[in-house]
């Protein structure tokens, strides 16, 4: 059993009327079945809608499955009574840069959680000054949030995560709202922790650009998941993606289209040298 | 305007001040603004300038911040002087229609205005050297003693550090929402009182919105990094009193028994 392992996993969001009666449900995640391998690095695509974002929010326990099990490391999130110990372990970074950071100190946002989890004084310092180090945030320790960019800020959030030391990073389109180089500067951040930490990532996002380096690709649909697979093997059938309303990174489109009339290359590009070298052979 | 309240803004210094606990900050602005109350002299205002100065020079911060904060405070000013000046009885020196502005009026209005401008630069300098983090822990264990009567000490020290927190982007949004309404013809400027008042509900309604939506956003959040409430909570900068904090005690209290001394020798 991997860190991560949804079995039949389904989710309701119910409608109230006035006197507090189910109106309507919505089943935004549909009989879900996922294994995540600890140290993986896994991408979750989906259109607006597809309920990557209610699974990715059962990680940590924020929702709890109407239907199905969800293991965390072996904690089944819908038997802990205490909810906190599974959100130790797997920690969440959001699309918002602003609405997520409490501290009014860098440093003091990044103690934030190790404080909630009862972490002795000394203890909370080491583990952030050990995470900033790893964000390489370490020079902007005494900076108001308010006064970062938008991708300094992401990397304090991810920051204050590492410092609870989870296992599993699960994060909701952590890029959304950041320039091409705070996306560049954020990515870069979680892979790095994902191959120096050995920290399993879960990355959501409609970005096809920063699918390409997982190790492992789901594709989410109407609340089903609908492909997986390497993103080579996921990049090859562009015709289904487009069928998602997904499209594929601008390289493999371009080899895609020579392919269809008639140049002699093989599916799956994912970068512009792998379509020289193709070319050029 | 809102802008120009200093009230939150930590000023980043390495000062004592900046160094102490935020127990003995809360004390001393305590004390100090019992202070400008006992004083009534020039002697007294002037040992009240001096002690206000020295702390402003201790705290390395720019004076320009200090005085920022009074921008926000000056029509109160105003109105409270007018107000002293024209409606305190005693020894008429001139006489303009029904208007009669006295001696005691004039001297009443020049304290009140000394008080209300040192009443704001102290708890401006109290806010410039402690981050509002600080000031809520600080305030969260002088209050602890109330949790024995079951007032929610560590929640409303949260509110108060989330509130100070999202003041400044609330800010950022008000205006981004203003000109964005200014844009589609919105007009805030024209109009007499209700009609500006009644201008602001295509302001207010998106900020609103946005901001019970962040409040969602960031409940999550914290409950994502396992929030849950304040027991077997730690502190990760635990407050401990230091030399320097005794000293500053030392002081604030030979400071308030000169301000007693000065009111019952009546200067």
């Amino acid at each position: 059993m991997g860190i991560i392992k949804a079995v039949k996993l389904a989710f309701d969001y119910l409608k109230y009327d006035e006197d507090g009666n189910v109106q309507e449900t919505q089943r935004a995640v549909d009989g879900v079945d996922i294994d995540i391998k600890e140290g993986q690095f896994v991408a979750i695509l989906g259109h607006n809608g597809s309920g990557k974002s209610t699974f990715a929010k059962h990680i940590n326990a924020l929702l709890l499955p109407s239907d199905g099990t969800i293991w965390i490391d072996g904690i089944n999130t819908s038997e802990e009574p205490e909810l906190w110990k599974v959100r130790q372990k797997a920690g969440m970074v959001f699309q918002n840069p602003d609405n997520q950071i409490i501290g009014t100190v860098v440093e003091e946002d990044v103690g934030f959680g190790p404080e909630n989890m009862g972490v002795p004084t000394e203890d909370i310092w080491k583990r952030v000054n050990e995470s900033l180090e790893k964000t390489g945030m370490t020079a902007y320790r005494h900076h108001s949030p308010n006064k970062l960019s938008g991708g300094q800020k992401q990397r304090v959030a991810i920051a204050g995560v590492m410092a609870m030391r989870p296992k599993c990073i699960v994060l909701d389109e952590p890029t959304a709202m950041l320039d091409p180089n705070g996306r560049k500067e954020v990515l870069a951040a979680v892979h790095q922790l994902n191959k120096q930490e050995n920290v399993t990532v879960v990355l959501i996002t409609h970005y096809m650009e920063e699918v390409i380096d997982a190790d492992h690709v789901i594709v989410m649909d109407g609340g089903h998941v609908v492909m997986e697979g390497t993103p080579r093997e996921i990049f090859s059938q562009v015709e289904t993606l487009k069928k998602y309303r997904l499209d594929v990174p601008q390289v493999t489109l371009l080899a895609h289209e020579l392919k269809q009339s008639g140049v002699d290359i093989p599916d799956g590009i994912l970068t512009t040298e792998e379509l020289v070298n193709a070319l050029c052979q | 305007m809102i802008r120009d309240i200093t009230i939150g803004q930590y000023y980043p210094a390495k000062s004592v001040i900046h160094r102490m606990d935020p127990r003995t900050k809360l004390f001393g602005t305590l004390i100090f603004i019992i202070s400008v109350f006992l004083f009534h002299s020039v002697a007294g205002y002037a040992v009240a300038t001096l002690f206000l100065a020295g702390m402003i020079t201790i705290s390395q911060v720019p004076v320009k911040f200090i005085f920022k904060g009074l921008k926000a405070i000056f029509m109160i000013l105003l109105i409270t002087m007018v107000f002293n000046i024209l409606l305190t009885p005693g020894e008429v020196l001139w006489k303009i229609g029904i208007f009669t502005i006295t001696k005691e009026g004039i001297s009443m209005a020049v304290r009140m205005a000394i008080r209300l401008i040192y009443l704001v630069i102290g708890s401006s300098l109290m806010t410039l050297t402690t981050t509002p983090n600080q000031l809520t822990d600080g305030l969260e264990k002088s209050l602890r003693p109330l949790n024995k009567i079951h007032v929610p000490v560590h929640e409303i020290a949260m509110m108060m550090s989330i509130a100070l927190r999202f003041i400044p982007i609330l800010l950022e949004e008000t205006d981004k929402i203003m000109k964005a309404q200014i844009a589609r013809g919105a007009d805030f400027e024209s109009g007499n009182l209700i009609q500006k008042v009644k201008n602001m509900v295509p302001l207010l309604v998106p900020l609103f919105i946005s901001a019970f939506r962040r409040a969602n956003d960031l409940a999550m959040a914290m409950e994502a990094r396992c929030y849950h409430g304040g027991d077997d909570r730690t502190q990760m900068k635990p407050l401990h009193y230091a030399k320097r904090d005794h000293i500053a005690y030392l002081v604030l209290f030979a400071y308030l028994a000169v301000a007693i001394g000065f009111r019952v020798m009546g200067w």
